[in-house]
């Protein structure tokens, strides 16, 4: 291979690092990985805070050093220091600890209402898109009258019907997703339906419902990935936004929204910290799984690569 | 286009049929009316009193004559009467929709003159430290709740100025209440001016790789020109979409912000009628924001096809 400094007429192409940034000494997953992070280190950066989130969660018992439920009267708005690592609520109840189980709450009802909303929502899609007919006219006006409220008022109006509880909150939230993803999916399963290899499947005779639950269903999980990471960020936020407003998880569990409702703005003069952690704890998860949900479509989804 | 336009006016007429026949039922789920809960408070409870309220307001009758004597009121622009304060449902929202429009506005304006501008700068400068900061500032845009950034804000404000910027009276100028709505606006439009933000930077980029920009690069005109007069234009088509599905969605933004900002607008109004079980007001309130979602995008679409020619209607 000339060398550029012998051959001062071409352009510096240094092959190996060419070729490394093309992703070609990919051999296996943990390199593979590693490519990954290299190319989105923002993606990376979200992916270390979601793990953060899912462990805190994960060990909160080992982690937090007092019980979230534990009240004392004497430290009541206690002030951060080495007792109240973060400070105490107004029923002297250990913020810190309270943040660490909060993440038990916020992911629960993220993932899970996430993934009903995606399961629903695929059905919905794929129904329409395969079917089509009137099966796809009843789905689409469905959706449509989903769609006619913002999200908050759908989840508030969900909550309230519903009556306060934590699986309801996770039923709540879980339908303003249903219609975004089963638009995504239809329009996947629009294409998807004209493809070769269903034609294929049909020519073998294989029933209609098989062949889009085995050939139709596994190509659109790509952008049902990426629509669940972004959905996820929102439904924390959702849930948050409820419980800020006191319809969303009822008291004893420890939801950093509902730490909000009830430090909010009178102790925004007296007792900041209680303001600023729970706050805190939302923004940084919410944020952890944007920027993932960011680089996952652009590993996952080449249309959309800038 | 006329078919096209009647077309989608039934369509809307169905959705909103169908909104209203999912909010009544959803609201006559909830375990407890309105009579429950002033009973409950009350402790004592008689029967017979209990159900000669419930009666009054027409609690008792089946559910279907309840459906029909709201929408046939509706048809005829009566609203009912608030189970709370036992005013004309009218009376009582009235007052508050100008108070929200006028902070979505705001939030509008504010999204627009830092999201547009922002965007462009962060896809011009694409994979700078600039567009870089951007990209991560309108990341936390979408990441930040807007309540917790409205606490924020106020935090900030007894710190400096030892007071706090929330609704306290009634506005005496329109200047004064510009100001009094400025910082909850922004503490809403932050979000929007986020996504504004990301759709004008990934439709700017999605522009400036077409043929006629590189035409017009060739042809010697100038950079600013370029990303201005060639590229901004055809990238805003997108933009013009979100922003005007973002007017209704802001709503949303607006319930939680309000309640922090004590703002009396219709937004925190629906949370506090959802509380007392007030359907009147509840029902309603949601299919006023229906109607204003559903109509927006109709709008929307139409604006759509009337700035990008390329765009027709079919028969």
């Amino acid at each position: 291979m000339p060398r550029p400094e012998n051959n001062p007429g071409a352009m510096a192409i240094d092959h190996d690092v060419e070729l490394a940034r093309a992703g070609a000494n990919v051999t296996g997953w943990a390199s593979g990985l590693l490519f990954q992070v290299r190319r989105h280190p923002l993606g990376a950066f979200g992916a270390v805070i979601v793990v953060v989130f899912v462990l805190a969660a994960a060990f909160a018992p080992w982690i937090a050093p007092l019980d979230p439920l534990a009240t004392n009267p004497r430290a009541s708005l206690a002030p951060p220091g080495s007792e109240y690592f973060l400070g105490a609520d107004f029923m002297g109840r250990d913020m810190y600890s309270r943040i660490i189980y909060g993440a038990r709450i916020s992911l629960a009802v993220g993932l899970a209402s996430t993934f009903l909303g995606c399961l629903f929502g695929i059905a919905l899609g794929l129904m329409s898109g395969f079917l089509l007919g009137w099966v796809d006219l009843a789905i689409q006006r469905i959706i449509d009258i989903m769609q006619a409220l913002p999200l908050l008022v759908m989840a508030l109006v969900m909550a309230a019907s519903l009556g306060p509880s934590l699986e309801n909150t996770i039923i709540a939230i879980s339908i303003p997703v249903i219609p975004h993803v089963a638009r995504v999916i239809r329009s996947n399963t629009l294409a998807l339906r004209e493809m070769p290899f269903v034609e294929a499947a049909r020519a073998q005779g294989m029933s209609e419902v098989r062949i889009a639950v085995r050939h139709v269903m596994p190509n659109t999980i790509a952008p049902v990935i990426v629509l669940a990471t972004a959905q996820l960020g929102s439904a924390i936020l959702t849930e948050a936004s409820l419980s800020f407003l006191g319809l969303g998880v009822p008291e004893p569990h420890p939801s950093w929204g509902r730490m909000l409702s009830e430090s909010a703005a009178e102790y925004v003069r007296t007792a900041p910290w209680l303001v600023i952690f729970p706050g805190l704890a939302i923004s940084l998860a919410v944020f952890g799984t944007n920027l993932l949900g960011d680089a996952l479509r652009d590993i996952l989804d080449p249309r959309e690569r800038s | 286009m006329v078919s096209y336009i009647i077309r989608r006016f039934l369509l809307m007429a169905l959705t909103l049929f169908g909104m209203s026949v999912l909010i009544f039922v959803l609201l006559r789920l909830v375990p407890g009316n309105i009579v429950d809960l002033l009973f409950d408070s009350a402790g004592f409870v008689n029967p017979a009193d209990k159900a000669l309220l419930e009666e009054e307001l027409g609690l008792d009758r089946p559910i279907i004559v309840q459906y029909f004597d709201w929408i046939t009121g509706l048809m005829q622009g009566d609203l009912g009467y608030s189970y709370v304060s036992e005013q004309p449902v009218w009376t009582e929202i009235a007052p508050r929709i100008p108070i929200t429009a006028k902070l979505a506005v705001l939030a509008l304006v504010f999204s627009i003159i830092f999201g547009v501008p922002l965007g462009v700068i962060s896809a011009v400068r694409q994979n700078t430290m600039t567009d870089y900061i951007l990209r991560v500032v309108s990341l936390s845009g979408l990441s930040l709740p807007s309540f917790w950034l409205g606490l924020i804000i106020l935090m900030l404000f007894v710190q400096w100025f030892g007071y706090m910027p929330i609704y306290d009276r009634a506005p005496e100028s329109f200047w004064i209440e510009l100001g009094m709505y400025m910082i909850p606006a922004a503490a809403v439009g932050f979000r929007s001016s986020a996504l504004v933000m990301r759709l004008t930077r990934s439709s700017m980029l999605e522009v400036m790789r077409q043929d006629y920009i590189r035409t017009a690069r060739s042809k010697g005109a100038s950079e600013r020109s370029v990303n201005y007069h060639h590229a901004l234009r055809n990238a805003l088509l997108p933009v013009v979409t979100i922003i005007g599905i973002e007017a209704a969605f802001l709503i949303g933004g607006l319930i939680v912000t309000e309640t922090v900002f004590n703002i009396p607008g219709v937004a925190r109004f629906l949370v506090e009628a959802i509380r007392w079980r007030d359907y009147p007001i509840v029902q309603n309130l949601v299919m006023l924001i229906a109607v204003v979602v559903v109509f927006t995008n109709f709008i929307v679409d139409l604006l759509y096809a009337a700035l990008d020619p390329r765009i027709k209607y079919s028969e």
